[in-house]
C-alpha cells in the first residue's frame, strides 16, 4: 500500500475503490471512447474529442481537445500538424507514462522525473504500394524510459513492466483489434 | 462416503499424457499418515506410481469409496442435499466438492476459426507425439503443460512453434535444492488465502514452467529455444486463416524474469535470516529469457507449415452437475477458504483454496483438517 509521504499526483485510493465497485457491476465498466475528425485541406485534418460513455452514462471532458494532423513537407504536404503515426507514439508514450506514475504510487515509490523516448521504424514502401510484402505500419517500436525515483533499478524495471501489462494502448498496438470502417 | 466416478485416482489413470511425472519430488508426496517411502526421495513419480500411491492411501485410510458412481446432480433439500447417481440417490446433510479444478480443457473460442484440416488436441486427450500427424505443431500456452509438451514434441522431430503469454518461470533446482523445497521451507507455500493481497489473481496464476525428470533438469523458454522451438507471442486472434500473435512477448519475458528474481531474493533473505546459508549452495542467478530478435506476428494456418495444434491453455472445473446457485459468472465456486456459499457445502483441492499449496498432494492435509473442523461444527450445530 502507498506510503503517506509518497505523492506522484495519482489518487490510487480512488482507483482501487473504483476497481472494487466495478468488480460487482461489470456493466458500468464498459466504456466507449470517441473522436470526430474533419478534413481541412490536403492531408491536413482536425480531430476533436470531448464526449465519451462510461459508468453507465454519457460523460464529458472538462473542455474539448483538438488535434491537428498533417504530413511533413517532404511528402509535399503543408506540415500543419504531427503525422498520424506520430500520434500513435503519443498515445503509447502517454499511456505507459500514466501507468508508471500510477504503479509507482501504488507501490509507494516517489518519482522525481520520468522521460520516455519513442522510436517507431517503418518502411514506407508499404504505404506507397511499392512492395506488397512490406506492411504499412510500424515494423518495430522502441520505448526507452529514463526514470529518476526512490527505488532500485529492479524496482523501476518492475514498475515499467507492470505499466505495459496494464496499458490499453500497448495492448491495442501489440494485439490485433477488429476495425470496421463504413460510409454513413 | 466418497463417491468416485471411475476408479480411485481416475483422472491420473485416464486424463494424463504417457510421459507425465509429478512436478513435486517424491519426499513431498505426503497424505495424512501416509508418505513416499521408496529409495528415490528426490525423484518424480510416473503416472503409474501416482496411481499406486493414491490407491495405496485409499486402502490404508480405509476410505469408504464407492467407485463407478458418477454424481449426476446435487440439489438442495430442507435437510441438506440430494445427490443423484446412476446407482441410486443419496441424501446427506453435507457435501464436499473434491472434483478439482481441471475437469475441462479451457480452450479459447478462437479455436473455431482454425481451418479444419489442422488436427486439434488438448492436454486431456494428448497422449504422445505418435498421435500427431507428421509436420509442424503449434502449441498454445507455456505453463507446465505447454513447455513439457513442446519439449516432447520437439524431440519427436516435429517443428514446434510455442505461443507464450503470461507465464511463471522457475528453475528446477536452486542453490542445490529442489525449487519446491524452497517453496515449502521458506513458508511461501504455507501462505494463507486470507493473507494474499490479490487472491483472484493468485487463484488464476498459470502453473510454473517445471518438469519432473530423473535428471532434475530445468525446462524454461531458453532451453526450448536452444532445442529449436520457435517462440511466438500470445495467440491473440485467428483471422482469414492466419494465426496472429501478440507483439508483447518481450514484456512477458521481463515480467516472468523479474518475478522469478523476486522469489529467489525472498529465498535468499529467508536462508540468511534463518541461518540456513550453510545448508544450501551459494546464491545463483539465471540467464535472462532470451527474446527472439523479431518474433513472428502471423502464421498462415493454410500453408501446411502447421499440421496440428495442442491447446495447453489451462483447465476449468465442471460444475454442470451442481444444481446449487454457488457458481459465479466466471464459472468458479463462491467460497471462503473452501466453505462454500451454501450451508453444509464445502470444496477442497482448488487453487489457493486455503493456502498456496492447496492444489498439491501434500497441501490437502492442512486444508482438510481445517475444513473438517468447520464441517463437524456445522453438523453438531
Amino acid at each position: 500500500m502507498a506510503e503517506v509521504n509518497v505523492n506522484n499526483g495519482v489518487n490510487v485510493g480512488a482507483l482501487l475503490a473504483a476497481r472494487e465497485a466495478l468488480r460487482s457491476a461489470p456493466q458500468a465498466a464498459k466504456f466507449t471512447w470517441r473522436a470526430s475528425c474533419k478534413w481541412q485541406n490536403g492531408t491536413h485534418s482536425l480531430t476533436k474529442v470531448q464526449g465519451f460513455h462510461g459508468l453507465g452514462e454519457e460523460q464529458k471532458h472538462k473542455t474539448e481537445f483538438s488535434f491537428e494532423a498533417d504530413h511533413p513537407e517532404i511528402f509535399a504536404s503543408e506540415d500543419l500538424g504531427a503525422t498520424p503515426v506520430e500520434m500513435v507514439l503519443v498515445g503509447l508514450a502517454s499511456c505507459l507514462t500514466a501507468g508508471v506514475a500510477a504503479v509507482a504510487q501504488n507501490r509507494g515509490v516517489q518519482l522525481r522525473s520520468v522521460e520516455a523516448k519513442l522510436e517507431g521504424s517503418m518502411d514506407i514502401q508499404g504505404i506507397l504500394g511499392i512492395d506488397s510484402d512490406v506492411r504499412n505500419g510500424y515494423d518495430d517500436i522502441k520505448v526507452t524510459f529514463h526514470i529518476d525515483a526512490d527505488a532500485s533499478k529492479k524496482e523501476i524495471e518492475a514498475i515499467v513492466a507492470q505499466s505495459q501489462k496494464r496499458s490499453a494502448v500497448y495492448d491495442i498496438i501489440t494485439n490485433p483489434t477488429n476495425v470496421s470502417v463504413q460510409v454513413a | 462416503m466418497v463417491l468416485e466416478r471411475g476408479e480411485v485416482a481416475n483422472s491420473w489413470r485416464r486424463e494424463r499424457w504417457d510421459s507425465l511425472r509429478l512436478l513435486t519430488p517424491n519426499w513431498q508426496s505426503r497424505l495424512p499418515g501416509y508418505r513416499y517411502e521408496g529409495a528415490d526421495p528426490d525423484g518424480f513419480m510416473t503416472m503409474r506410481e501416482v496411481i499406486e500411491f493414491v490407491s495405496g492411501f485409499a486402502a490404508a485410510a480405509g476410505a469408504p469409496v464407492r467407485t463407478h458412481t458418477p454424481v449426476t446432480s446435487v440439489t438442495q433439500t430442507d435437510e441438506g442435499y440430494l445427490v443423484a447417481t446412476p446407482n441410486g440417490d443419496l441424501r446427506c446433510r453435507s457435501v464436499v466438492v473434491a472434483s478439482g479444478a481441471c475437469n475441462l480443457a479451457n480452450v479459447p473460442l478462437l479455436r473455431h476459426a482454425v481451418p479444419a484440416p489442422i488436427a486439434s488436441f488438448t492436454a486431456l486427450d494428448y497422449r504422445n507425439p505418435g498421435q500427431l500427424p507428421a509436420g509442424g505443431v503449434l502449441i498454445v500456452g507455456a505453463a507446465a503443460t505447454g513447455v513439457q509438451l513442446a519439449d516432447e514434441v520437439c524431440r519427436s522431430g516435429r517443428p514446434v512453434t510455442l505461443s507464450v503469454g503470461e507465464h511463471v518461470r522457475l528453475p528446477r533446482t536452486y542453490r542445490g535444492r529442489d525449487i519446491l523445497w524452497w517453496m515449502e521451507a521458506s513458508g511461501v507455500w504455507n501462505q494463507r488465502y486470507d493473507e494474499i493481497d490479490d487472491l483472484t489473481r493468485a487463484r488464476s496464476l498459470p502453473s510454473p514452467q517445471l518438469v519432473g525428470t530423473p535428471e532434475r533438469t530445468t525446462l524454461d523458454l531458453n532451453t526450448l529455444g536452444t532445442a529449436g522451438v520457435e517462440i511466438v507471442g500470445r495467440l491473440a486472434a485467428v483471422r482469414d486463416g492466419r494465426a496472429l500473435f501478440s507483439g508483447g512477448l518481450r514484456n512477458q519475458f521481463a515480467l516472468a524474469d523479474l518475478k522469478m528474481e523476486r522469489l529467489l531474493d525472498t529465498f535468499d533473505d529467508w536462508a540468511r535470516s534463518h541461518a540456513r546459508d550453510a545448508d544450501v549452495g551459494p546464491p545463483e542467478r539465471f540467464e535472462p529469457s532470451r527474446v527472439p530478435a523479431a518474433s513472428r506476428l502471423a502464421l498462415d494456418l493454410g500453408s501446411g507449415e502447421i499440421r496440428s495444434i495442442i491447446w495447453a491453455t489451462g483447465f476449468r472445473p465442471d460444475y454442470s452437475w451442481l444444481d446449487v446457485p454457488v457458481v459465479d459468472r466466471k464459472g468458479h465456486l463462491r467460497h471462503d477458504g473452501g466453505v462454500v456459499d451454501a450451508p453444509g457445502l464445502y470444496a477442497i483441492g482448488l487453487p489457493v483454496l486455503r493456502r498456496r499449496k492447496s492444489t498439491f498432494i501434500h497441501g490437502a492435509e492442512d486444508d482438510a483438517r481445517e475444513l473438517i473442523d468447520h464441517l463437524a461444527r456445522y453438523l453438531a450445530g
